[in-house]
């Protein structure tokens, strides 16, 4: 399955984040990169949160300090776009798709299914930090409706009883390697 | 050149891939290489073929089979009997209404198209440039640049009559007209990718088929208004047409179709891929061209308009993908050819990301002019499981219902705005009768509240009023009046806010008040929806 920028890495990297987000030194290979391109602020963003899984008060100070943007500037911009992400998000991100046709074809009543299997709203994590659910504007997939994405994985044509027995799946599968690990 | 008994052409459209077409790719290949078939049999991904619900799909070729909804467990079934023994399966292949079995050609969702946007997806493999060259791609910059002058490339998309596919059809031509008559040393050449229209993916599906018509519209626009460099904004939920783009351009440069003296003329160009960070109001031309620039995508009054005060100050052509992906064809073949397709003002095709309730949803290219009617019961094959048709929304956010009784309107830009709706970028959703359209208007005012930028005062706090009045009245708590309150609230807003966005956010609320007019009365009066959506405590 191809994979999503946005969520591409959250789930491999995104634990290895949590260990490396005070080693502000992952960031220096990107300034490097983008030392003499103008206007790339929002590309350095983007990558810091592929390293990080999330953007830290200190990463947006380090990126001022490096770059000499104004840190509000930067916080400015961080909180402008819905693909930043201030907080640190759940193993596995729900992306929902909130397009028209998923709309029309009933994407309220998935939101509820998961909803209500998770216990969180959206924008929310539960609490053994396993799932995020994130609605998003469109997936592009409109012939698929009503659609969702998980580590960029697609799933399509849901009904609220589909979306429960996938969230059942992974959540087993996760238990299933802790168990195997231990 | 090796010649291959069948070529099968798998779909890799963003949506074949997300039903599972790369799995099934993969059992194909392995059950050909099992028989032994490899030198026979080409297996090619192509882009998107169109009717993206019966994904994932192949076609068979000499004589084109067309094989729908296809799972991995299906390989060695037609490896078995269609390519060893000539057999097609006829459980897997597409079946219409009265029991035939059509091939691409006859089927009339394909058929009653016309296609120059879409001309190479689902035929061409999207990541070979050598495939875009076979099918006389870039022999239009080649063209223009040893046989034209910047002027008369200008020129020949002004005499086109093309108009951009973003939404507001304003004369491609003229924009480039301006942008060449501005004295600047440095100007740029911007794809507008940010298709964050919800229930819209036209633009989609040609980044990920045919990407370099895109790179050489971009770089005969850079010819022409004399920019030697572009950037192709793309959003970041789009990852295959992102990867397939970057793909393209690192093919493109290595041939020398971008970079330095290009086909060893004076004339370079270079491309930039910027990936959007997710904001609505980004589709907006000057709200893009801030956020290409590390801003906060937050758009500028106009004018000045980007031709004369673009990107970081230069004159800049800011185009949407479709448009882009037409120039090929207008330098090539030339603009009369070009507009005898479509109508007199409305010229050329226009390519619609048709979904909703219909029965075959999908990408389609239709001349201007066409009606709805066409497509929907023609092309889409009506409604499905018996229900009755109530609208198809237009232009997203920014667009409008159109009602059963407008079902006959032509499509062109000015028919769709004197009907309260407009062209939009593409998308198109059916309804039935089991869509409220409070509920939709409710939806879309949801939605642009939650995307206004916040600028300024009347989308950000106008919206905002008008989406309490609507949540009121599909509770049951409305009251007469604020049927009055929503149209004076939406006027305003229209005329007072400062980009496309605020304009047109309450158009799906009045289009709706215009046409259903009953069911905003019976929220009120009888505290009822028809449709049995709201839920009116």
């Amino acid at each position: 399955m191809k994979q999503c920028c946005e969520c591409s890495s959250t789930a491999s990297s995104q634990k290895e984040g949590f260990e490396n987000s005070s080693d502000l030194s992952l960031l220096d290979p990107i300034f490097e990169k983008y030392k003499h391109k103008a206007g790339s602020l929002i590309s350095i963003l983007q990558q810091a949160q592929e390293v990080y899984g999330y953007l830290p008060l200190s990463v947006l100070d380090y990126i001022a300090e490096e770059t000499g943007i104004k840190a509000p500037v930067i916080y400015g911009v961080a909180t402008f776009y819905t693909q930043f992400r201030l907080n640190p998000i759940g193993k596995h991100l729900i992306m929902l798709c909130m397009g028209t046709a998923c709309h029309v074809n009933g994407a309220k009543d998935i939101e509820e299914a998961i909803c209500d299997e998770l216990k969180i709203a959206d924008g929310e994590t539960t609490t053994d930090g396993l799932f995020t659910l994130n609605n998003v504007a469109c997936l592009g997939c409109c012939s698929l409706s009503p659609v969702m994405m998980i580590n960029g994985e697609t799933y399509a044509k849901l009904t609220p009883e589909k979306t429960r027995k996938i969230l059942k799946e992974i959540r087993k599968n996760d238990q299933q390697q802790v168990e195997e690990a231990a | 050149m090796k010649i291959y008994r069948i070529h099968a052409l798998i779909c890799a459209g963003g949506q074949c891939i997300s039903a599972g077409g790369d799995s099934f790719e993969e059992a194909l290949k392995r059950a050909i290489k099992e028989k032994g078939l490899e030198d026979e049999i080409q297996v090619v991904e192509t882009g998107c073929m169109g009717s993206c619900e019966k994904g994932p799909m192949m076609v068979i070729y000499p004589e084109g089979t067309l094989y729908i909804n296809l799972v991995p467990e299906d390989a060695n079934e037609i490896v078995e009997e269609h390519f060893l023994k000539g057999r097609p399966i006829d459980r897997l292949m597409w079946k219409e209404a009265d029991g035939n079995f059509p091939t691409l050609d006859q089927v009339p969702f394909f058929a009653l198209q016309t296609k120059i946007v879409l001309r190479n997806c689902g035929i061409i493999d999207a990541d070979s440039i050598e495939e875009y060259i076979a099918r006389e791609g870039y022999s239009a910059l080649a063209k223009a640049l040893t046989s034209m002058s910047p002027d008369q490339v200008v020129d020949e998309v002004k005499k086109s009559g093309l108009r951009g596919r973003g939404g507001a059809g304003f004369p491609t031509g003229l924009k480039w007209e301006y942008a060449a008559q501005t004295p600047s040393e440095q100007k740029y050449v911007v794809t507008n990718a940010d298709e964050g229209d919800p229930g819209a993916y036209m633009d989609r599906s040609i980044l990920e088929g045919d990407p370099h018509t895109i790179i050489e519209g971009m770089a005969i626009a850079g010819y022409g208004i004399g920019a030697d460099k572009g950037y192709i904004y793309c959003r970041a939920e789009y990852p295959i047409a992102v990867q397939r783009m970057q793909n393209a351009i690192k093919k493109a440069k290595k041939m020398g179709l971008l970079g330095k003296n290009i086909l060893g003329s004076d004339f370079s160009f270079d491309l930039e891929l910027r990936i959007g960070a997710g904001a609505f109001v980004c589709g907006e031309e000057t709200a893009l061209l801030n956020s290409i620039e590390g801003k906060r995508g937050e758009p500028n009054l106009k004018p000045p308009f980007p031709s004369e005060k673009g990107l970081f100050g230069q004159p800049t052509v800011i185009n949407n993908v479709e448009t882009f992906a037409n120039i090929p064809f207008i330098v090539c073949e030339g603009h009369e050819k070009f507009k005898r397709i479509g109508t007199e003002t409305n010229t050329g095709t226009k390519v619609f990301s048709l979904a909703g309730k219909v029965i075959t949803t999908g990408l389609i290219e239709v001349p201007l002019g066409i009606t709805l009617r066409k497509i929907i019961y023609d092309i889409g094959g009506g409604i499905p499981n018996g229900k009755k048709f109530k609208g198809v929304l237009m232009g997203g956010p920014s667009g409008g219902v159109v009602p059963a009784s407008m079902l006959d309107t032509p499509i062109d830009f000015e028919s769709l705005d004197e009907i309260g709706s407009m062209m939009g970028s593409g998308g198109m959703i059916v309804m039935d009768e089991d869509s409220c359209m409070v509920d939709i208007a409710k939806y879309f005012l949801e939605f642009t509240v939650d995307e206004s930028c916040g600028k300024c005062t009347p989308c950000r706090e106008g919206t905002q009023q008008m989406l309490e009045i609507l949540k009121r009245i599909s509770s049951g708590k409305g009251a007469e009046a604020d049927l009055a309150e929503l149209e004076k609230l939406g006027e305003t807003i229209a005329v007072t806010s400062l980009c496309g966005l605020g304009q047109s956010a309450p158009n799906p609320v009045l289009s709706t008040m215009r046409w259903f007019m009953d069911e905003y009365e019976a929220h009120i009066k009888s505290k009822k929806c028809i449709a049995n959506v709201c839920d009116m405590k």
